[in-house]
């Protein structure tokens, strides 16, 4: 099996060397960052496969990363990792260009799993997020502007609410009578629209929930 | 957003009838319903009208006309009194600017009244624009938000400078203007450029002073929230070092209630779903050491039939914790606009639900006999090794 290069930036030594011992053999470091200069510079040099992303550093955070190396037209994927769980944080990132949310607590093997899923180019969601999801896009009644992206669909509303039930893929997968590749796609489509709706809701959406 | 709209002063269907209301009116309510049909602020038109009166008694015609054609509106039991201190008000204004027209013969009508039209609606729109309400309102619509009310401003104050002017020049007094306009504006230019610097300190130093002042006021909330709670818990954790599920179970706790702190919207948990929902996940968390993750989508207020799912779902996740052997448990709440739902998972042992012996109460009683009773429904997914889910579901009350 291929390993996967992966890169962590995150400004806590501690926690990085604690993801470091718990990834999984298929999993390379092959280096840290700590701020976004060094991360733009290592993402630059290194070229990982995957970026482990963390949402709060000096300099701007994830986000400031996310613009800075996917504006200059890098095809790195990132996966964002945080302790963050505000929606502005989770839905911002993603907004961003990050292929997927998981907080910190997410189990060692669990985290190899996301970041190889990642690497072929899935979409990962967390319980939470995918609830931010569906809340984000269930709370305006407002007509949508693009209907093909400002909506889901029926069925990616049932993917989206077994994952925040917490199943895996594969449960889901199961439950639904469809394949995992399927399941994938679902994600991916909901990731896109997430990523690429216009809807100025999400984003007010997100930011209203803490002003509540 | 959806709440500012609903705030809209009962907005007009789309070709409703003109009426005149009786609350509120100053002579006969046509401004005011009017002003509805316009979306305006009824202070504008009847400053219009005011306006309008001045010449040549146009406004008085035109609020007759008005009167006559225009139904009023029906109300029940005794009609409320006129606003009498604003038709004085109105009156008084009346006079001074009659007065003025008068003196300077602006009232004959003709190309003289032009000046003051123009300078009328020049002040209108910034009158407008200077009330609260009325901008937030335009505000919530706008795109460019900042850029609109600038370019309206902007257009107030031109038209009330090109009416000045007009004025000046329709009378004849341009010329001599000139003079004393000049050396105002020489005057007023050199003090601004004088206080200029001074002023723009000031701005700046009042800003940096309010900034420090709220960024002070919240170093002091954090760092009274972090002694409280956790410094408390560090210590704690310090003295039962020795027992590693005291510890687990004190960080799990400490971190579940900072993180409601710092992410989670602040509600009420006697009267919110998605509160009680997470209240109740985090006691049980507490009580039997098994982590429960909880997400929830929607919230709506709590009722009878809710309090009674809130109950079942205790015991689903006591259940999960006791006799799942799983190290966490998901619970997942909805709520849609005809039914709310209540999944708690876990990835456990599971079990064959016909073992279950009849004296058991946990799942017949507590949980599926109790949504029955209160007109919901639950559902027990289970297999020996393949984890447990139960699934309530209770009609919303419209």
């Amino acid at each position: 099996m291929k390993t996967v290069r992966v890169l962590i930036v995150d400004d806590h030594r501690l926690f990085r060397s604690g993801v470091r011992a718990e990834l999984g053999p298929s999993i390379q470091v092959i280096g840290e960052a700590e701020d976004v200069e060094s991360a733009v510079t290592a993402i630059g040099e290194l070229q990982p496969d995957v970026v482990l992303l963390d949402v709060h550093m000096p300099g701007g955070g994830g986000q400031e990363v996310l613009r800075r190396v996917l504006g200059s037209g890098s095809q790195v994927r990132f996966l964002a990792l945080s302790v963050s769980d505000a929606a502005e944080d989770v839905i911002g990132v993603i907004r961003g260009g990050a292929r997927g949310y998981v907080t910190k607590t997410i189990s060692g093997a669990e985290l190899t799993d996301a970041i190889i899923r990642v690497s072929e180019g899935d979409a990962v969601f967390s319980p939470r997020l995918a609830g931010f999801v569906l809340d984000a896009f269930a709370s305006t009644e407002a007509p949508p502007i693009d209907p093909e992206l400002d909506s889901l669909t029926q069925r990616e509303r049932e993917v989206l609410r077994l994952i925040a039930r917490g199943y895996a893929y594969k449960e889901i997968a199961k439950e639904l009578f469809i394949s995992v590749k399927t399941v994938e796609t679902h994600v991916s489509s909901v990731l896109r629209k997430l990523q690429l709706s216009n809807r100025h809701e999400l984003s007010r959406w997100a930011t209203a929930r803490r002003l509540v | 957003m959806l709440s500012e709209m609903s705030e809209m002063p009962n907005a007009p269907a789309a070709y409703s009838r003109m009426v005149r209301p009786a609350t509120g009116r100053v002579v006969a309510g046509v401004a005011q319903g009017a002003a509805a049909q316009l979306r305006l602020d009824p202070v504008v038109l009847r400053l219009a009208f005011v306006l309008l009166t001045v010449v040549d008694g146009l406004g008085v015609v035109a609020y007759a006309a008005l009167w006559m054609f225009t139904p009023k509106e029906e109300v029940k039991g005794r009609e409320p009194a006129r606003e009498w201190g604003q038709l004085a008000a109105y009156g008084v204004l009346w006079l001074v600017l009659a007065g003025f027209a008068w003196m300077t013969g602006a009232s004959s009508g003709g190309f003289g009244t032009w000046p003051i039209a123009v300078g009328g609606i020049g002040a209108l729109i910034l009158w407008q624009q200077a009330d609260p309400g009325r901008r937030q309102r335009w505000m919530s619509g706008a795109v460019k938000q900042v850029s609109t009310t600038w370019v309206r401003t902007g257009i107030g104050a031109l038209l009330v400078v090109v009416g000045a002017i007009g004025f000046l020049a329709a009378s004849g007094e341009l010329a001599k203007a000139r003079t004393g306009l000049v050396f105002t504006a020489v005057v007023v230019g050199g003090m601004l450029m004088i206080a200029a610097p001074w002023l723009a300190t000031l701005v700046k130093e009042l800003q940096r002073e309010r900034t420090e002042r709220i960024r002070q006021e919240e170093r002091a909330e954090v760092a009274a929230h972090v002694h409280d709670s956790v410094l408390h818990t560090l210590t704690l954790i310090q003295r039962n070092a020795h027992d590693a599920r005291e510890v687990a179970r004190l960080a799990r706790s400490q971190e579940r209630e900072l993180r409601n702190w710092l992410y989670q919207p602040k509600q009420d948990a006697d009267a919110s779903l998605a509160a009680a929902v997470r209240r109740v996940a985090a006691e049980e968390e507490d009580a039997h050491g098994v982590q429960i993750e909880v997400v929830c989508v929607g919230d709506c207020e709590l009722n009878e039939g809710l309090v009674a799912l809130l109950h079942a779902a205790r015991q689903a996740m006591v259940n999960a914790c006791k006799y799942s052997g799983a190290p966490v448990v998901s619970v997942y709440a909805e709520v849609e606009p005809d039914e709310v739902t209540v999944f708690v998972r876990d990835r456990g042992k599971g079990f064959v639900l016909d073992d279950v012996p009849g004296d058991r109460m946990g799942i017949r009683q507590s949980i599926i006999g109790r949504m029955e009773r209160n007109g919901g429904s639950a559902r027990v997914r289970t297999e020996p090794g393949d984890g447990t889910e139960v699934m309530l579901t209770m009609k919303r009350e419209q």
